[in-house]
């Protein structure tokens, strides 16, 4: 299927005067990229290596920040009615706002591209967490909370031994839609940001009308997008013991 | 109305239950009185919805009777806990445990301070043959049977060493050989420990040929204990044996009289 896709695009892309690169030239042009992806030349003149890992730190910590408080508000407005009346509508409104809208805001509150693009990550993927996580609480079957209360489990223990490994499958739900949404995020926010990162990086090879280069990012990015999602979903596996089907 | 006075070991005490409030509000139990002995074995039986397993669940505690009191050992109960361990209908295991962790859990909590781990793991242990299931110890409740995960959950209920074992339906949704097999171990178990049971059901023969006494139930709405019925049978029982046994006809033939002519289905209800 990809030799195929491959053969189409050096088809369609052959002629002289055709805008974008076939997939031959795309790799004699970058073999340099592909092959060094280590360099270092200072200042925004890394290689590929250097702007991926620059992302991946970014979503890590946006990410971890988001999980965490999106399990903790998730599990907050799906254990209290009180909570999720008063904070249900605030999140729905919320959520709809696209990533990069809060980029201006967080700039402003932040002065600085780094801090800013973390946040646009947060706020990105918790969003989807706090859904999935409430959701989750709220259909713990009856009969799991009949044990609990026969066993007279306190609430740490029902928290840690029924609420988790019971919601366990929707908290994994949105964690995984979580990353996917940061990996979106990143790439637009670090055009705008600029730095080393990977979105910068394609702004810049497009500055500089190196199409292959772009097309080379674009594959990595799809590649690395794909890895963080199998990721999310093994770690499901392994957390939920059986109980997470991905 | 009350079996044994002076030996009430669990003691119901005019217990009724609404639902709701206003135009909604249904009444499901109407003064239910009832005394039980230790080690005795009743069944409590009756059309569906007639509010059985609402009277279960005060006695558990999961549910409050709206008037009326639960006594066990002359303390009011008032909240669920593990001297009154049920079997729920649909054994409600714990997905994510394995058989021996669904088990392990009660006893780690139960007796995390009356027994080192080694004694808990052996308590655990202990319960799972009583049933039959260390052969799938390391098993979750989606690889084993229906009859298999009902074993468990009696397993689990027991390893609580409850007073009063509380059992919901516990054969319901089984086949009927799995279910004859169950109620043979229920038996042997019940010989065994001695415990005192409150069986929900609604199976006649289940109930002549398992309890000591049957409570009949009429329909709901406001359902009451319509007729208490002395299973005169010694004990142990099998079932083949009984089955030209004249108290085991007579029992069979009231419960069944009871059910079909005295109370009749309420479709409306």
């Amino acid at each position: 299927m990809l030799g195929l896709l491959g053969l189409v695009w050096q088809l369609l892309c052959s002629s002289p005067d055709s805008a974008l690169p076939p997939p031959s030239k795309v790799i004699t042009d970058t073999w340099e990229l592909i092959t060094h992806p280590f360099y270092d030349n200072g200042g925004n003149d890394k290689g590929l290596f250097w702007h991926l890992l620059a992302s991946l730190k970014r979503v890590a910590l946006g990410y971890s920040l988001a999980a965490i408080g999106g399990i903790a508000l998730g599990v907050l407005i799906g254990s209290s009615k009180w909570a999720m009346r008063a904070l249900d509508p605030l999140f729905q409104v919320l959520r709809t706002i696209p990533p990069l809208a809060w980029l201006p805001l967080s700039l402003a509150a932040f002065r600085d591209g780094q801090p800013s693009a973390i946040f646009v990550i947060f706020i990105t993927a918790i969003w989807p967490i706090i859904i999935n996580t409430a959701v989750g609480i709220q259909n713990i079957p009856q009969d799991y909370r009949n044990v609990a209360r026969v066993l007279r489990l306190n609430g740490a223990e029902f928290f840690a031994k029924i609420m988790l490994p019971a919601a366990a499958p929707y908290i994994f739900t949105g964690l995984r839609i979580g990353i996917g949404l940061s990996w979106l995020a990143i790439v637009a926010a670090e055009m705008l940001i600029g730095g080393v990162g990977i979105g910068f990086f394609i702004w810049d090879a497009w500055n500089s009308s190196l199409i292959s280069d772009i097309i080379l990012a674009l594959a990595y990015v799809g590649v690395i997008g794909f890895l963080l999602d199998r990721i999310v979903a093994l770690t499901g596996k392994l957390v939920g013991r059986g109980t997470v089907n991905v | 109305m009350n079996g044994k006075p002076g030996n009430e070991y669990l003691k119901i005490e005019h217990v009724c239950k609404t639902f709701g409030k206003g135009d909604t509000r249904s009444e499901v139990l109407r003064d239910i009185s009832l005394n039980v002995a230790k080690g005795e074995y009743i069944a409590i039986i009756g059309h569906s919805g007639c509010g059985k397993s609402t009277l279960l669940n005060i006695v558990a505690g999961l549910t409050d009777a709206t008037t009326g009191y639960v006594f066990l050992e002359g303390r009011e109960v008032h909240q669920p806990g593990p001297d009154r361990a049920v079997v729920f209908q649909n054994h409600s295991l714990l997905p994510w445990l394995t058989v021996y962790d669904n088990v392990r859990l009660a006893v780690d909590k139960i007796f995390s301070d009356r027994k080192s781990s080694a004694e808990r793991h052996e308590w655990t242990v202990r319960n799972l043959e009583l049933v039959h299931m260390t052969h799938a110890m390391k098993k979750r409740p989606g690889e084993i049977s229906g009859g298999m995960k009902q074993r468990v959950g009696i397993a689990r209920a027991l390893a609580m060493s409850p007073k009063v074992l509380l059992l919901d339906e516990p054969f319901g949704a089984l086949d009927a050989l799995t279910r004859a097999h169950l109620q043979e171990e229920v038996m042997k178990i019940h010989a065994e420990l001695g415990n005192t049971v409150l069986m929900i059901t609604h199976d006649v023969d289940e109930a002549v040929l398992l309890s000591d006494r049957i409570v009949m139930m009429t329909n709901g709405p406001a359902a009451h204990v319509g007729e208490l019925c002395e299973v005169a049978l010694a004990r142990p029982r099998n079932r083949l044996e009984l089955i030209g046994d004249s108290n085991y006809i007579a029992a069979r033939a009231r419960v069944l009289e009871f059910l079909h002519k005295k109370s009749h289905y309420v479709e409306a209800a």
